[in-house]
């Protein structure tokens, strides 16, 4: 191939450069696309990268060459946030890393302050806090596939998934109170007790969801396009998965069933009785299919929380650490109940003092650090809890899955294609606010 | 707004003025600027329970060019502020701006170094929504409320004399950058 | 005040002075003037009980230096936490990582936690996960503020490229060896390390009828 600088040497009167003409067919014996190459931006502001993520991408036509990953576009400093409220508090900060699964979050943190307390919630709170885990992984993977399916074209998905969420967040708006964000697990237990018909609706709630899994597998795991956009795309297999430290359906889609349900029983999961969906095409087709088992899985772990229930206290007897208000709904709204207040103010004082104490400073917490982690429905949730002794915690630090995951995101599109990009950044299903924190 | 320079005068404004305004409030198109947990209670408004298809918002326009709503749904981090004002820039006139959530409103409950407190800092903001998240009930009723602003605003000779006078510069993004 | 009763400072204890979170002010409690410091957990007799003698024995067989490199294990809680020395860390984790007895290859995390008042202050945290035989075990690496270099593990564990952007960017702690470390959550060109523990929370105050609330950094509360 010709030089395509033109020669040049050095006289005395400077440098000469000798140009000549060629035939075109020397000139374009290189790579046609070579110039081809352009670096697209995906903006944080993008209605297909799951929120608040930059991708920046460099194509050489429609194939991407490199990926480069730019987060930190939801940095809120909810860890530092910690650092100056109660360990009490510190759930409603944590609780909205992750907004798609807060519940996750409150109780691995909540697990880890039990830890360094050296208590452990009491039973019917175990029960109820796997029950609302096993909803919320529902509704998280129920966003992930509306979510994803919106990217990828299928828009019925998108409006199926939205209304089968919807119905898991009536139950957790039935028990918690709130739809997201519920700040209802608190170290030592839970906050309030499950209403009384709860239990009802929630075995309703349980068939629902069979029914709306088997609805979307209708609708979309037969139809050829969606099987054509995801079969072998995003492709990553155990060794990269371990190596860059991916866990949840991604590692389980490579054929390694690492679910810390299984591997690292915490709460009631020892008791229960279910399947750990693995698949071993290591793509998204995978992942897919993965996330609608666990789908059924949830609500069959569900239904067995909802005879495991037996009456109890929902938080630990310790006065001093226990959160003391009861609440009850009165005539202007929910509050605390006028019994309980009229114990505090006639009747004990202990419990006014424990009340006051817990109230203003919050109970303290011996010094050291622990580590606990909760099988979220993007992976391992970790919670690294430091505390000085004091009453607020001195460091927690959150190891989020989505985090690390998102860190094989060049590695599943590097040689794909950029259609391939949104549906392999989609199977990973990162939520920004846990990237970011 | 070629449109407020031709308008005529008189109950012929009136007429005029109304129907601008009704086609304006019934088809806004919102930009997709969801940023965090509120994004998700947005999606849900769009979703088939709380529609937003009956009120002609179901499209979320993905360019800022073909949107007149943008809501800002989430917390605005230090990072994303440029970007939020970049896209408020590229929104053509008529253009509204809906704070949704305390943490767009006013910082929500994350008070410190990483956060914006009120987008009001960089965009101007016609209307506030709170809630952590607010629910779409909420979000609805925000939206309504909407409507009528724009139901009502006035157009031409009596838009210029509402205007007149009103400061119409930002407040500064922070302490550093006021001058 | 006599302050001759006090624990020795050994390793990462942490002083705190004054009960309530306000200094400086006109404060007539006498709590203000308290001067409490916490000793650090000492580092545990054997036999550390569980798995963490055989974690232990292991790698002292497997790695040479093991006498030099682990300057202390606290067993606490139910967890093994080896402090290392920040020169050995690198091969530290190759062995954690490849001797078939121990077999660490999942790094869950990487993070950083800034005991202020101590010496080595900045402390960089590994959580590392066996999955072969279903242990954890922590390692960590205190370091200065004046010198805040630690060796990156990147090589061994890929995992920790993002996590070590990110305790950089939070904490300061520059990774030798690392492929690209910059700031990852703060914009590009921000002062400062925002999870310090002397670097202020940053807020605002806020007026909520009628009264300002000072940002939760300053306001007067319980240590």
């Amino acid at each position: 191939m010709s030089e395509t600088y033109a020669g040049s040497r050095e006289t005395t009167e400077g440098r000469v450069y000798t140009v000549t003409g060629g035939d075109w067919d020397e000139l374009l014996a290189g790579d046609p696309l070579h110039d081809e190459r352009i670096v697209l931006n995906l903006g944080p502001q993008h209605p297909s990268t799951h929120g608040v993520l930059r991708l920046v991408l460099e194509l050489e036509g429609e194939t991407v060459t490199s990926t480069r990953m730019v987060i930190g576009y939801l940095h809120t400093g909810i860890e530092k946030n910690t650092e100056f409220r109660n360990w009490t508090q510190g759930v409603t900060f944590l609780t909205r890393a992750d907004y798609l699964a807060p519940i996750f979050t409150e109780t691995a943190y909540c697990m880890g302050v039990e830890k360094l307390l050296g208590i452990e919630a009491p039973r019917r709170a175990q029960v109820i806090r796997t029950l609302l885990m096993e909803i919320n992984r529902c509704s998280s993977h129920w966003v992930a596939l509306a979510t994803g399916g919106m990217e990828l074209g299928a828009l019925t998905g998108m409006t199926n998934g939205f209304r089968a969420r919807e119905r898991c967040l009536d139950m957790l708006e039935l028990v918690t109170g709130l739809r997201m964000n519920h700040a209802f697990v608190r170290p030592g237990g839970l906050a309030q007790d499950l209403p009384e018909n709860a239990p009802e609706a929630i075995a309703a709630w349980c068939d629902e969801m069979d029914e709306e899994a088997s609805g979307l597998d209708k609708l979309l795991t037969g139809q050829p396009i969606w099987t054509r956009r995801l079969k072998d795309v995003g492709y990553i297999d155990t060794a990269g998965c371990l190596a860059l430290g991916v866990t949840g359906p991604l590692l389980r889609a490579t054929g390694l069933p690492w679910d810390m349900r299984r591997t690292e029983p915490y709460a009631i999961y020892p008791e229960l009785d279910f399947e750990v969906p693995v698949r071993d095409e290591c793509d998204s087709w995978a992942r897919y299919v993965l996330r609608v088992a666990e789908i059924r899985e949830s609500a069959k772990i569900v239904r067995q929380c909802l005879t495991l229930l037996e009456p109890g206290p929902v938080m630990v007897e310790d006065a001093k650490i226990g959160w003391p208000a009861q609440l009850s709904l009165g005539p202007d709204g929910m509050g605390n109940s006028l019994d309980y207040v009229g114990k505090i103010m006639g009747q004990s004082m202990e419990a006014l003092i424990h009340h006051f104490k817990l109230v203003t400073e919050g109970f303290r917490v011996p010094a050291g650090q622990v580590y606990t982690a909760v099988e979220s429905p993007r992976g391992e949730l970790g919670a690294h809890v430091v505390s000085d002794g004091g009453t607020r915690p001195f460091r927690v630090h959150l190891r989020e899955p989505s985090f690390v995951n998102l860190q094989c995101a060049p590695a599943v599109c590097e040689g794909g294609l950029v259609a391939d990009v949104i549906a392999a950044v989609a199977s990973i299903d990162p939520v920004m606010g846990g990237v970011d924190r | 707004m070629g449109l407020e320079e031709k308008l005529p005068s008189g109950f012929l404004l009136t007429s005029v003025e109304k129907l601008v305004n009704w086609s304006r409030k019934s088809s806004l198109w919102p930009a997709t600027f969801g940023l965090a947990c509120c994004a998700i209670e947005m999606m849900t408004f769009g979703a088939p329970r709380y529609d937003s298809a009956r009120f002609g918002m179901e499209v979320f326009r993905a360019s800022p060019r073909q949107a007149d709503l943008m809501i800002v749904a989430g917390r605005v981090s230090q990072k994303m502020a440029p970007v939020l004002r970049q896209i408020y820039d590229q929104m053509p006139e008529p253009k509204w701006v809906l704070a949704m959530g305390v943490c767009a409103s006013s910082g929500g409950m994350f008070n410190n170094y990483a956060i914006v407190q009120g987008v009001d800092h960089v965009v101007p903001v016609d209307m506030y929504l709170p809630g952590c998240p607010p629910r779409p009930e909420m979000l609805i009723d925000a939206v309504l409320k909407l409507h009528y602003k724009i139901m009502h605003e006035p157009l031409g000779p009596k838009r210029a004399k509402q205007l007149e006078g009103q400061k119409l510069e930002l407040l500064p993004s922070s302490v550093r950058y006021a001058k | 005040m006599s302050t001759d009763n006090l624990p020795d400072k050994a390793g990462p204890g942490i002083t705190e002075h004054g009960m309530f979170g306000v200094t400086g002010s006109g404060d007539t409690s006498g709590f203000g003037g308290l001067v409490r410091r916490h000793a650090a957990i000492p580092s545990t007799e054997r036999p550390y009980g569980g798995y963490f003698d055989e974690v232990s024995d292991a790698l002292e067989a497997a790695y040479g230096d093991f006498g030099e490199a682990i300057l202390a294990v606290v067993v606490d809680r139910g967890e093994i936490t080896f402090h290392v020395a920040r020169e050995h860390l690198l091969e530290l984790c190759r062995t954690l990582r490849n001797d078939p007895a121990l077999r660490f290859e999942l790094c869950s995390s990487v993070s950083g936690v800034d005991y202020l008042g101590t010496p080595d202050r900045l402390h960089s945290v590994y959580h590392l996960t066996s999955m072969t035989y279903r242990r954890r075990i922590r390692l960590e690496v205190a370091v200065s503020a004046e010198d805040p270099h630690v060796p990156s593990v990147v090589a061994v564990y890929p995992t920790a490229d993002w996590h070590e952007r990110e305790t950089y960017d939070m904490f300061g702690i520059v990774y030798d060896g690392h492929p690209g470390l910059t700031r990852i959550l703060m914009p590009d060109d921000w002062d400062g390390f925002p999870q310090r523990k002397d670097y202020p929370l940053g807020g605002i105050p806020v007026e909520f009828k009628g009264a300002m609330i000072p940002p939760p950094d300053q306001r007067r509360a319980y240590k």
